[in-house]
């Protein structure tokens, strides 16, 4: 396994987190003594060119520790807005600091309170708490009972604005959503990646046994909010995955005793099998092309599993694999030319790419051990898998040339990443041992830092998540 | 009956009765002898679906990762298909799983491939193909469900699961 070169942390790095050491020490030390002990170290010439252009997290190079931010509370501007303010800021710094890359300094740290949206900001007393960015927020309620939300972002450092205000509207049942826009806006300008709070996870809810388990197709928030239904539990579901544009799913189900390969539209009951074949043949593990009109799949059949591609309009089925050992878990690159698949024709499970059309694959995993469920990554710089060796499972990357393997998780029992939409963080099963296990959603980013479950009330497996709403 | 046959047919008693109990509660596939062994019959009628389940044997167990059929799976194969040949009104869907130890989709393909390993002995047996039907649950019906090689050992199986009708 090869990591990342993490030493290409550079020097501006190193300096802030000097700087946050320097102002950690003072924990405890009353707040004036924190600002004069600050300003010190800001006078401290090294210090001093820590920032020389606008605040910039780069995330493939790893943070070292979280950077300071306020979110301070969002103002409301009606009474009516008042609730739905305090909840927004809420869930803007749950999505910032839920990312491994922000620390939400706490209220009572504050020197100054924002009263007015568009007041002066007090540079100094933001800096004084060692704040890094500044997020000022105000909700209105409109007459016909839509949510208006505004807000701007800081730069303390350099005391200059971060782009300009922006202003969302929404109803008042998609709050959260409209919050997840805010979140997203932040950090793309702080890490000028794309953000990807607003969107989606459709997964496996999992109850009842392990040997009697219950399965049903939920989707929810990216965050584990506003938790839906898809399916009952009448019949064995698997491996939902999005379309690209959010409102279709692919998954699997036992429904007529074998499993088949169905779509169905978000938001409504009614789906379709896509496969019209004989009991005799299973189709598993769909994925969508980027088109959205076709499909790669796999079909068993007479004990041979080999990958189809399947036209969604016309029903055209070509055969893109043709041999005796297991093709499975295809995926599209982003540009739909190229799918990357597993297969054991080696002897054991390995990464191969090949053309739409099929053709030779070229293998691409060399490491120990088995390597499965490969996922072209949105953004097409990467791969994500599944590794098995030594007795242990890995969620990991690598580039689609196979080069610069990297291993981000390990545990007993972890398999099938998905991709953030913008391809910085993966969400995947894990499955806890034993009598008791069961499968929990867990996400991590793809530098290997923040490793966190993703709150489900139940079990739950198999997520897919969706590209960023619209 | 020679000794050689009654030798086998009480080790596949022997290795069936292990696992026997909690067969039907492992919501194992439909169109099957049913939760409720509406299908199964006296165990003593050696015509009867449950007769084959507890004598015969109903399973075979694989190596980790393999779908080759071992000396043992291949006696209870042919008990099974002397069963099946005897016992003309009936059909059977052959079920393959996996243990845990392995990615879902693999262990899909994996599970065909054990259950087609058995279909393909059975009509080598004679069988008739159009009575003998596949499908894999993967990982997804454990037996067995411990994290360790005593329960993964039972959980890589094919379950020959006795149906109503003589096929097509």
């Amino acid at each position: 396994m090869t990591y990342f070169d993490e030493t290409a942390i550079n020097a501006r790095f190193f300096q802030r987190a000097m700087r946050r050491f320097l102002a950690r020490k003072n924990t405890g030390l009353t707040r004036w003594m924190a600002a004069c002990f600050l300003a010190v170290s800001i006078a401290a010439p090294a210090v001093a060119q820590d920032r020389s252009g606008p605040l910039r997290i780069e995330i493939t190079e790893g943070v070292i520790e979280p950077v300071p931010i306020a979110v301070a509370p969002f103002l409301a501007e009606n009474a009516a807005a008042s609730e739905f303010a305090r909840e927004i800021t809420g869930v803007v710094a749950s999505d910032l600091v839920g990312t491994g890359l922000f620390r939400d300094l706490p209220r009572e740290s504050y020197i100054s309170e924002v009263t007015n949206f568009d007041g002066e900001v007090a540079y100094a007393d933001w800096k004084a708490i060692n704040a890094e960015a500044l997020v000022v927020g105000a909700v209105t309620m409109t007459s016909d009972n839509r949510l208006l939300v505004k807000f701007r972002l800081f730069d303390i450092f350099t005391g200059a604005p971060l782009g300009d205000g922006l202003q969302f509207a929404g109803s008042t049942n998609s709050w959260r959503r409209v919050a997840h826009k805010v979140a997203d806006q932040v950090y793309s300008r702080i890490t000028g990646e794309d953000g990807y709070f607003d969107s989606r996870v459709v997964y496996v809810e999992e109850t009842g046994p392990k040997n009697a388990r219950q399965k049903r197709l939920a989707i929810m928030d990216y965050d584990g909010a506003n938790v839906q239904f898809l399916t009952d539990a009448s019949s064995i579901v698997l491996a939902p995955r999005f379309s690209p544009t959010g409102d279709r799913v692919l998954f699997t189900s036992y429904e007529t005793g074998f499993p088949q390969i169905y779509e169905l539209a978000v938001g409504q009951v009614q789906k379709r099998a896509l496969s019209e074949l004989d009991a005799e043949t299973m189709t598993f593990a769909p994925r969508y092309a980027p088109n959205g009109r076709t499909v790669v799949y796999s079909e068993a059949r007479g004990g041979n599993t080999d990958i189809f591609r399947l036209d969604l309009n016309t029903g055209d089925r070509v055969r893109l694999t043709s041999a005796p050992s297991i093709e499975t878990a295809p995926s599209f690159s982003p540009d739909g030319s190229q799918i990357v698949f597993e297969s054991d024709r080696s002897g054991n499970q390995q990464l191969y790419v090949m053309g739409l059309n099929g053709g030779e694959p070229k293998r691409i995993s060399f490491g120990q051990g088995r390597y499965g469920t490969p996922v072209w990554s949105p953004r097409g710089d990467f791969i994500a898998f599944t590794k098995q060796n030594n007795g242990r499972f890995h969620i990991g990357v690598m580039r689609t040339d196979g080069s610069n393997e990297r291993l981000l998780t390990a545990s007993f029992l972890d398999e099938g990443p998905t991709w953030a939409p913008n391809g910085r963080v993966l969400m995947f099963t894990r499955e806890s041992a034993g009598a008791d296990g069961q499968p929990a959603l867990f996400s991590v980013d793809i530098s290997g830092r923040n490793l966190r479950r993703v709150p489900t009330a139940t079990a739950a497996s198999d997520p897919a998540w969706s590209p960023l709403l619209p | 009956m020679t000794f050689t046959k009654t030798a086998v047919l009480l080790t596949a008693f022997a290795l069936s009765a292990c696992t026997s109990a909690d067969r039907f509660g492992s919501g194992s596939g439909t169109g099957a002898a049913g939760a409720d062994g509406s299908l199964a019959g006296s165990i003593s009628d050696p015509t009867s679906p449950a007769y084959f389940n507890a004598t015969v044997g109903d399973r075979v167990l694989f190596l980790v990762d393999q779908s080759t059929l071992s000396q043992e799976a291949q006696f209870v194969l042919d008990g099974q298909a002397d069963w099946l040949l005897t016992n003309s009104e009936y059909s059977a869907l052959i079920e393959g799983h996996a243990d845990e130890q392995g990615t879902r989709d693999y262990n899909l393909a994996l599970g065909a491939r054990r259950a087609s390993a058995v279909q393909n002995y059975l009509i080598s047996k004679g069988v008739a193909p159009g009575r003998l039907k596949t499908i894999s649950y993967g990982k997804e019906r454990p037996i067995e469900i411990c994290s360790d090689e005593a329960c993964y050992s039972q959980n890589r199986r094919s379950v020959t699961v006795i149906t109503a009708g003589a096929g097509v």
